[in-house]
């Protein structure tokens, strides 16, 4: 079996591990650094379920080979923590009712993440769009919608909050 | 226990094993094709090909990735117009690029509807122009396709679409297709014998298994699309979800004017056969004319009449054949009244 010496960065931290290559990042993650967080679900690309970013793009890990992601940073539900403090958009799922059963959740909150780092004041459109490759059988996604348009608005008052402190 | 259940094969489906090349140059990834001859399989974004293995559709022992070769990663304009696309080019590049949108947008609409955000930044435009055909019976699990007899195109010996017949139905289900042929792209090869370059009309072959007039060991480089020169091109697409699904019906419409009339006109179906189609019927009828309602309603019907979809992918065949008119319709209105901006 070809199996390789990888030193993978995930949340900011460098892992060196023996990796078949045939063995997605997905088992990966879960089966080696045992990050459970991200899920799988039709594990054939299409359900959005085990989304991580690398360098910042949401991209499918249950694809992705990590012999191509070396010196690359992936970022997986656990490290989205920011200074010790959950991501506005973790509190504003927790508190919409954007979680039910919880499975997508981690995929449709990067997939999220990914959208306002690149785009801070995104439309409801826009928001769904973003996320019309994480699927939900619970909540409809109208709560899922709903939480991320809170997490903007927060994000937005904090730094309006800042400025005028700074000013 | 939920440690056990995570280490047992059966749990997940999983990639078969393979040896991985990474090539840097286009030599090297011809030389290792080469050595490793049929059982060697070319990936760059492996969003389809990945898949397939997990599901023993495709088992190569060998994996060339073209992702390191820098020929594949540009975007290179001509001077007097017309643009080259590395094929290894994400979906995503290309949708983030407005010079393509402005120029060519059938192709931004195209990549715009292909799966979704992180499909798109991960699959490439040649990825795309290379994608299997797919059917109900093939595109399933080896479980499934066990249970109920292998077919065809994967190693059964009867076709379960057309049970009395030789040949394989699989469609051709890449978006980027028609979309290519409507524009007029060429494609660049290069193979143990040197480089050719093909119309992108004629890189597909109406056969579900043997889909592409690529050989195996030959690496398709980049795509070339033509001067914009007056061409306006739209793209509409069929199926149930508005992300993720593949095209059910693809249609592809690119049209030139001249003084009020269609001077010329492209309109490229895929989804509808195990090839991207050219309907050259309803072509005639636009070419010359004013596009009034009664002559793009005409270009329609016969664009209906001339594909003869099978009952092998989602929707009813004779949905997605009527369909066909109603998309044509919508196209053509679309590129002869543009919405205000």
């Amino acid at each position: 079996m070809d199996v390789r010496l990888l030193t993978l960065n995930v949340n900011g931290e460098q892992h060196t591990l023996a990796v078949p290559v045939c063995k997605t990042l997905l088992e990966v993650l879960r089966e080696d650094l045992h990050l459970t967080g991200t899920k799988h679900g039709c594990e054939l690309g299409e359900c959005g379920a085990c989304t991580v970013l690398v360098d910042g793009e949401p991209i499918l890990s249950c694809l992705a080979l990590p012999i191509e992601l070396e010196g690359r940073e992936i970022l997986t539900i656990e490290g989205l923590m920011e200074g010790g403090r959950p991501h506005p958009l973790q509190i504003a799922f927790a508190e919409m009712g954007a979680v039910q059963c919880g499975y997508c959740t981690p995929g449709v909150v990067l997939s999220a993440k990914a959208l306002l780092d690149r785009n801070p004041m995104p439309t409801r459109q826009e928001i769904a769009e973003a996320l019309s490759g994480n699927l939900c059988r619970c909540t409809g996604y109208i709560q899922i919608l709903d939480a991320v348009e809170r997490a903007v608005a927060w994000v937005r008052e904090r730094r309006l909050i800042l400025e005028e402190g700074r000013s | 226990m939920s440690r056990r259940v995570l280490h047992d094969g059966g749990a997940m489906l999983r990639l078969p094993p393979f040896r991985y090349f990474a090539p840097r140059s286009l030599d090297e990834a011809l030389r290792i094709l080469s050595d490793h001859g049929s059982e060697a399989q070319i990936v760059a974004g492996g969003t389809d090909l990945y898949p397939k293995m997990k599901r023993r559709q495709i088992e190569p022992r060998v994996l060339v990735s073209v992702r390191r070769i820098p020929e594949l990663s540009r975007i290179v304009w001509a001077t007097h117009g017309g643009v080259t696309l590395g094929a290894g080019v994400t979906l995503a590049r290309v949708l983030a690029c407005e010079d393509l949108a402005i120029a060519y947008p059938a192709l931004a609409r195209a990549c715009a509807v292909i799966a979704h955000p992180p499909i798109r930044s991960m699959g490439t435009i040649g990825g795309n122009l290379c994608i299997d055909t797919r059917c109900t019976y093939y595109d399933q699990t080896f479980f499934w396709r066990e249970a109920l007899g292998f077919c065809l195109k994967k190693g059964g010996a009867i076709c379960p679409v057309a049970p009395g017949g030789t040949r394989c139905w699989a469609v051709s289900s890449s978006d980027g297709a028609p979309v290519m042929i409507a524009l007029g792209a060429v494609l660049h090869l290069i193979g143990p014998h040197g480089e050719r370059t093909i119309a992108a009309e004629e890189f597909y072959r109406d056969d579900g298994i043997q889909y592409l007039a690529k050989a195996p060991e030959e690496v398709l480089v980049e795509v070339t699309l033509p001067r914009e020169d007056g061409w306006k091109s739209t793209y509409w697409k069929l199926r149930r979800r508005g992300a993720i699904d593949f095209p059910v019906l693809g249609v592809a419409v690119a049209v030139r004017m001249e003084s009020g009339r269609c001077r010329d006109a492209r309109i490229v179906l895929g989804a509808v056969g195990s090839c991207p189609k050219r309907i050259r019927e309803a072509e005639n009828i636009l070419e010359g004319n004013r596009l009034e309602p009664d002559v793009i309603e005409g270009a329609a019907h016969a664009v209906s009449r001339a594909i003869r979809p099978l009952d092998n992918a989602d929707f009813l065949h004779l949905y997605r054949k009527r369909m066909a008119s109603v998309f044509t319709q919508r196209a053509l209105r679309e590129l002869t009244d543009p919405p205000p901006r």
